[in-house]
């Protein structure tokens, strides 16, 4: 389909070339006028042109929207929901403008293209007009600001309680670990300044929080749970960003951060969903034309992931971490089975 | 140059004890605003051409990410060893083109080409208040220009931290290479920047206010001299601010302080940095960097302003509603800059408030582009080039300004911040709009720069295949930034969930290859022009503001007698006489600013 759209627009853009500059040879000799300035024929053609370039710029809408919209995934965590509504609303408002507002600027490109004779309309105010698209989007955003303030408030105010997962997200160049509380729900004093051999994370040793605190290389969350993060870089700024979630947050050093959603899809139930069969039988296809993966890379199965989406050095682009979404008990299982901080460093 | 000062004091001193300028005089050390308008055009251009094809690297790279191009080589050299792109080069050429488009081409060249240029011209003023100031401020800003070029020869290479340069990655030559001495030079070369363009925006406010011909109040200038007034002004207010930011930066470079430092581990050591935060670091530079955005983009507004009404034959529809929409918008551009940090870790109350005020700015600019609309209106349109690129602003302006209903909102802001989506939406409001705007302004003021006319055929081509371009990159690219991709990636290829993206990001590429091609029919009638186009008629676009009362050739102190008086606001096109039937002036359809109210007409109350 694109390589068909690359071609068209290349022979589209070859016949306006072509026929451009057939006009502009043929014009030469009829035209003794070479003043430069738009004759009554230019205004014609531009005019038939910018008619033209709306269906241009419709088809380019419609296809985008057609073919490339299926690239936006569905959510999975619990305000997902009344993120994508606010966001389908308010991509539906701009396309309506848009749509319109396209149409007008080329219409009357075309319409009132210069004519031998024709006379402008001397029309220099009308405050009635002025006030009329004024308040519209005045009311308009309105509703869209105060719709869009209760959703914000309601994800980034997130209220911890007793059933809270709270979770340490740490960002180094070029790689992510997690931190769970452990048995005593809290997280260990944490500062780079205690970073020393195997504690890359810089916990206080002394700090009995800290003992039974589990750092992993992978992120598993139950579904169904609320989980606080808290993040902290250890260099640079990061960006933790979870897009199957709708969720970022800058990772700061010399701070702590903080975001909060509830998971409510797990891996196993994404990855067998219409969508994201589809998707990945479709990358898979990609794949398996790529001579540069092995056959063990060809067959990609979709995990969830955090990416890193704040520029953060040369391996940026590498900077990511497998999510797994999991049942209570499978997650219990998994926990139950990491080293705690304490057995770590009695080991060493 | 003493002599070029002269004039100003004196209305009549230029026509007593003239002597013929030097080449020197003329063409280099000029303090003469037009020739500094010229000057600032060719080296903005130049900058765009750098900095185009810096993006055509990266979209070659993104096109094809596992594949060797010989080009790398040739141009990037050890970064581009074997035809393969080095990541650390890619982060540099995304972080320079940002830089380069933002600061060179679209505020020094576009505001410093026509703000010097017609200025003087429109308001009736032998020159500017200051020529020598002037003329310094140009030299500023090719010093800058040449400091930022240069750091592509710096050993570990320049700047990398992205144009925004946060901290701790500018700060510290252990995190990424390009923050040793090339993001030194590219602290000089912003600081020099800044000189030079506060300079320049003092210059523009006090000939404004100050050498307006007779007759010519506040509310007769041309939209074009409210925009880049308006502009200096903000440009006075934030770039003291992005000073501030480069100095505390440089401290903490080079001095050990701490203002944007605090609890870094980096190579297997502890820094002493203590206290400081990265946070502080955005919060002020983005108290430039948003205003910045109205800096590039109202010159480019007011010029088509002038080109839409003049070319539409009418007068442009609200012209006081415009006014204050500017007023609006520079007011609102001060108060909004947290929106490009609601994801930064402050506090999400404030991301409210911003959210607040960003949305209030699309209301001024859905003023601004409902009254161009009207103006076209029953219009009697002369589609010359300056006009098409006019009317391509006004449809990549709303297209782009729409998503940032979108972005502004804090809420949808958590999943599109920094993906491409983000790239998308402001390339086309203030990047394409800009250049729109620029070209526009080259194409109408072309025969008042130099005398002659550009070739329209080839003004034609250039603009529509720009303009199929322009959406053909940028319109799709908001679905692969739905889809999460994110910015300042070298490559996507690490994440197989992105596969399917690829081909997108063929088509994206090979539409900025075809549109990046069109601009050689710009440039090649642009030199071709300046030598062998067609010589131009004193008023070619049959225009109302005074630069077209002044004589083709160029001379100093602009009018040969008397600066001519004004009378009228700059718009009455197709005014009709008092009984409608006629013409105020007889088979005109223009009455210029400096012709007087005429016994048929009936006076616009003003």
């Amino acid at each position: 389909m694109t390589a068909l759209l690359i071609i068209i627009v290349a022979a589209l853009l070859g016949i306006t070339i072509w026929q451009i500059s057939k006009i502009f040879k043929l014009s030469q000799p009829v035209e003794s006028d070479d003043s430069q300035i738009a004759t009554n024929e230019d205004n014609q053609k531009q005019g038939k042109i910018f008619l033209a370039f709306i269906v241009f710029l419709y088809g380019l809408m419609i296809y985008s929207f057609w073919e490339l919209s299926k690239f936006y995934a569905p959510g999975a965590s619990a305000h997902s929901e009344d993120y994508d509504q606010l966001f389908f609303i308010s991509l539906g408002l701009i396309m309506f403008v848009q749509v319109i507002i396209q149409f007008l600027i080329h219409w009357f490109a075309y319409k009132y293209r210069g004519q031998k004779g024709r006379k402008a309309l001397f029309y220099a105010d009308n405050d009635k007009l002025e006030f009329i698209w004024t308040i519209i989007p005045v009311i308009t955003l309105a509703a869209l600001i105060i719709y869009g303030l209760f959703s914000w408030s309601e994800i980034m105010n997130v209220e911890e309680t007793d059933e809270t997962l709270v979770v340490e997200i740490y960002a180094y160049q070029f790689d992510w670990r997690a931190r769970y509380s452990g048995e005593d729900g809290t997280l260990g004093e944490a500062n780079v300044r205690f970073i020393e051999g195997i504690n890359q994370l810089g916990l206080n040793e002394s700090d009995s929080y800290a003992q039974d605190d589990i750092i992993t290389t992978e992120l598993h969350l139950p579904v169904d749970r609320p989980v606080l993060f808290k993040f902290r870089s250890q260099d640079v700024l990061h960006s933790a960003y979870f897009p199957f979630f709708r969720s970022q947050m800058n990772v700061v050093p010399g701070m702590t951060t903080q975001f909060g959603f509830t998971p409510t899809t797990t891996s196993k139930e994404i990855r067998n969903s219409e969508y994201m069969v589809e998707k990945v039988k479709n990358i898979n296809e990609i794949r398996k034309n790529n001579e540069n993966l092995d056959s063990d890379e060809q067959n990609y199965e979709f995990e969830y992931y955090l990416l890193c989406n704040k520029i953060c050095g040369v391996s940026h682009y590498n900077m990511q971490m497998k999510i797994v979404v999991e049942s209570e008990e499978e997650y219990q299982k998994w926990i139950s089975e990491q080293q705690t901080f304490g057995e770590l460093t009695a080991q060493n | 140059m003493s002599v070029a000062a002269q004039p100003l004091a004196n209305d009549h001193a230029h026509e007593e004890g003239h002597h013929e300028p030097t080449f020197i005089e003329k063409y280099i050390f000029s303090t003469d605003h037009k020739m500094i308008a010229k000057q600032y055009l060719i080296t903005g251009l130049i900058m765009g051409f750098i900095g185009i094809s810096m993006s055509m690297l990266m979209r070659l790279q993104l096109a094809w990410p596992n594949e060797s191009f010989w080009i790398y080589e040739v141009l990037l050299g050890r970064f581009g060893e074997d035809g393969v792109m080095d990541p650390s080069i890619y982060l540099a050429l995304s972080t320079i083109h940002g830089t380069i488009m933002v600061f060179y081409v679209l505020t020094a060249g576009l505001s410093g080409t026509f703000s010097n240029l017609l200025i003087p011209l429109q308001i009736g003023a032998r020159d500017m208040a200051s020529g020598f100031l002037n003329m310094l401020s140009y030299w500023l800003f090719f010093i800058s220009s040449v400091i930022i070029v240069s750091s592509f020869f710096v050993e570990a290479g320049p700047a990398s931290a992205g144009w925004t340069v946060y901290p701790p990655l500018s700060a510290l030559p252990q995190a990424i290479g390009g923050s040793g001495l090339g993001m030194t030079l590219w602290l000089v070369a912003i600081t020099v920047f800044i000189a030079s363009s506060l300079l320049g925006s003092l210059n523009y406010i006090v000939t404004v206010l100050n050498l307006r011909t007779e007759g010519m109040s506040m509310t007769r200038l041309p939209l074009t001299i409210w925009a880049f007034f308006v502009t200096a002004i903000i440009g006075v207010v934030s770039f003291p601010v992005l000073l501030a930011a480069g100095l505390l930066l440089l401290m903490d470079r080079s001095f050990g302080t701490s203002f944007f430092l605090s609890d870094i581990y980096i190579q297997g050591e502890v820094l002493s940095y203590q206290g400081g935060s990265p946070v502080l670091y955005e919060h002020l530079f983005w108290f430039l960097g948003h205003p910045e955005v109205y800096i590039v983009l109202l010159p480019a507004l007011g010029i088509t302003s002038e080109i839409i009404a003049t070319n539409s034959r009418k007068p442009i529809f609200g012209y006081r509603a415009m006014i204050a929409s500017i007023l609006a918008i520079a007011f609102l551009s001060t108060v909004v800059w947290g929106h490009h940090m609601f994801v930064s870790g402050m506090n999400p109350f404030l991301g409210s408030v911003f959210t607040f005020t960003t949305l209030l700015i699309a209301i001024p600019s859905g003023v601004k582009a409902f009254n161009y609309i009207t103006t076209l209106w029953k219009g009697n349109l002369q589609l010359n080039p300056a006009m098409l690129f006019s009317i391509g602003l006004v449809s990549t302006f709303v297209t782009g300004g729409l998503t940032g209903i979108i972005l502004g909102d804090s809420t949808l802001d958590i999943n599109v911040h920094d993906t491409y989506f983000v790239i998308a939406h402001f390339h086309l409001v203030m990047g394409i709009s800009a250049l729109y705007g620029l070209f526009a302004g080259v194409y109408h003021w072309f025969p008042k720069m130099f005398g002659r006319m550009m070739n329209k055929n080839l003004g034609y081509i250039h603009f529509w295949i720009t303009a199929i371009g322009a959406y053909g990159i940028f319109f799709p690219m908001h679905f692969i930034g739905m889809a999460g991709l994110p910015r300042r990636y070298y490559k996507f290829t690490e994440f197989p969930y992105f596969d399917d993206l690829a081909n997108t990001n063929i088509l994206i590429s090979v539409f900025a290859f075809i549109t990046a091609a069109a601009q050689i029919f710009f440039v090649y009638n642009f030199i071709h022009s300046i030598f062998y186009g067609k010589k131009a008629e004193q008023n070619p676009w049959k225009s109302n503001t005074l630069e077209w009362t002044t004589p083709v050739k160029h001379i100093h102190g602009n009018w040969p007698g008397e600066i001519p008086k004004v009378y009228r606001w700059s718009y009455d096109y197709s005014k009709m006489n008092k009984d409608e039937t006629e013409y105020v002036i007889p088979g005109q359809d223009f009455v210029p600013q400096n012709v007087p109210i005429q016994e048929e007409e009936e006076e616009m109350t003003e």
